[in-house]
């Protein structure tokens, strides 16, 4: 399979690739891991005339710590990371997602800034940041602005993004210590997206949940941020009750396709098993 | 289309050539320098047949464009021999181990488990299985690539290679 042809830009600034996007117009598709648009453009699903391949721009990649935010770089790749101690140690539920999207091969390119803007609901990253409370930098001509994970999302494949804009970096606050946190995903292999995914970031006091807020992948055309489900726990201990409302609190929310993994009663019924598992142990953990 | 100019490093070599910029690096390695060690399997990025080290990182070469490996490094299967010509301790270890029946699979996963052991010299049966999570063999079971990974560990390492009772 070979994808149609078009014209390569390779910038070496941000301010050129702002300006060739700009210029190009909508017949112009920005490049980061190439790993969701190239199998898209040999599958001739995705016809851009011009790639600007956003690799050249040494300011799009690194992870570094600005107070009590982390902030990374978009060109930044799951292998980077899942290398990085920082992400281990500030931001554990990073490193645990970047582990499971695609595989070894995959994450040594694929990246955090085209994971989170394709607007795949597939993807993992979006509702981990929605969960997080992160937001992404856009720069486009006019400037730039900040724009929560959770204002980003607006249909499949649609987001936030204005033509000619550029997602440049991902900034997440991070969790306080001794938070709690896990992602669990049901997926049928290795490389595959998920099922059913559900992130969950929570503080215990007392041995009750204090704060908790619980994101779910590919369950809806978004992903979405499960705040019902998330409040039903909150001051509990999180006993079989609790579990069970907060399941059915996020499957009321969730209205995933049926597809190849599962018909959409299946899909619901392993969310709401996500989101139980997700909650139990990121309080374990705890 | 106009074509590109392209320079880049290939088991030691420096190369060029005159590409489309919508050709893969496959397709590149494959066609125009007539290698074709590195085989396409899915060419949906999932099968990991065309698997190659591009400075440092294992990549799928059906799913990079040639015009993206420019200045890069690039090492493929026959470039995986010793500099004597005697095999390589992951070749000899699939030797030995009998670590392929078509061998279709076996240039992807040898060179995945190529920069498996520079980044981690001694991995755990898991680690490998993990490892090699991104190139699928139909014939194997993986059991004996497995064993032909712990084979050249061991061999690299100077420890001993004991094979896991059945």
């Amino acid at each position: 399979m070979i994808p149609g042809p078009f014209n390569y830009h390779r910038p070496a600034s941000l301010a050129d690739a702002v300006n060739l996007l700009a210029t190009l117009g909508d017949e112009a598709r920005p490049l980061a891991g190439g790993h969701s648009l190239v199998p898209m453009m040999k599958l001739r699903l995705a016809t851009p005339e011009h790639l600007v391949d956003l690799h050249g721009i040494a300011g799009l990649k690194g992870i570094r710590r600005d107070g009590n935010r982390l902030v990374i770089g978009a060109m930044t790749t799951q292998h980077e990371l899942l290398a990085s101690d920082e992400v281990a140690k500030s931001v554990p539920i990073l490193h645990e997602a970047a582990l499971l999207i695609a595989d070894p091969q995959v994450r040594y390119r694929g990246t955090i800034g085209g994971n989170v803007a394709n607007g795949d609901p597939g993807n993992d990253m979006p509702a981990l940041m929605m969960t997080l409370g992160a937001s992404y930098r856009l720069e486009g001509k006019s400037g730039a602005r900040d724009v929560a994970a959770a204002e980003f999302y607006q249909g499949a494949y649609f987001t936030a993004l204005e033509p000619g804009e550029l997602l440049t970096a991902v900034s997440i606050p991070v969790p306080p210590a001794g938070h709690g946190s896990a992602y669990e995903k049901l997926k049928r292999k290795v490389g595959d997206y998920a099922t059913a995914a559900a992130a969950v970031v929570l503080t215990m006091s007392g041995g009750k949940v204090a704060t908790c807020a619980i994101g779910l992948t590919n369950l809806a055309e978004t992903p979405l941020l499960a705040t019902d489900a998330a409040n039903a726990v909150i001051g509990t201990s999180l006993d079989e009750a609790s579990l069970k409302k907060a399941a059915a609190a996020a499957q009321a929310i969730m209205s995933p396709a049926a597809d190849a993994r599962g018909p959409v009663e299946y899909r619901k019924h392993v969310g709401g098993i996500m989101v139980m598992r997700a909650l139990q142990r990121a309080a374990r953990g705890n | 289309m106009a074509k590109t100019h392209i320079t880049m490093k290939v088991n030691g070599t420096e190369v060029e050539g005159l590409v489309e910029p919508r050709t893969l690096l496959v397709h590149f390695i494959r066609e125009n320098l007539q290698m074709t060690g590195t085989h396409i399997g899915c060419e949906t990025t999932h099968c990991g047949a065309c698997t190659v080290d591009i400075d440092g990182m294992s990549i799928k070469s059906c799913t990079m464009f040639a015009v993206q490996a420019e200045g890069s490094d690039v090492t493929t299967i026959e470039g995986m021999a010793n500099a004597d010509g005697s095999l390589s301790a992951l070749q000899e270890g699939f030797r030995m181990m009998h670590g392929l029946q078509c061998g279709f699979c076996t240039p992807g996963m040898i060179l995945r488990a190529h920069r498996l052991l520079k980044e981690n010299p001694s991995p755990t049966e898991a680690e490998i299985r993990m490892g090699i999570s991104g190139n699928i063999c139909r014939c194997t079971g993986y059991q004996n690539i497995v064993k032909a990974i712990q084979y050249a560990a061991a061999k690299i390492n100077g420890t001993q290679f004991q094979e896991a009772a059945e």
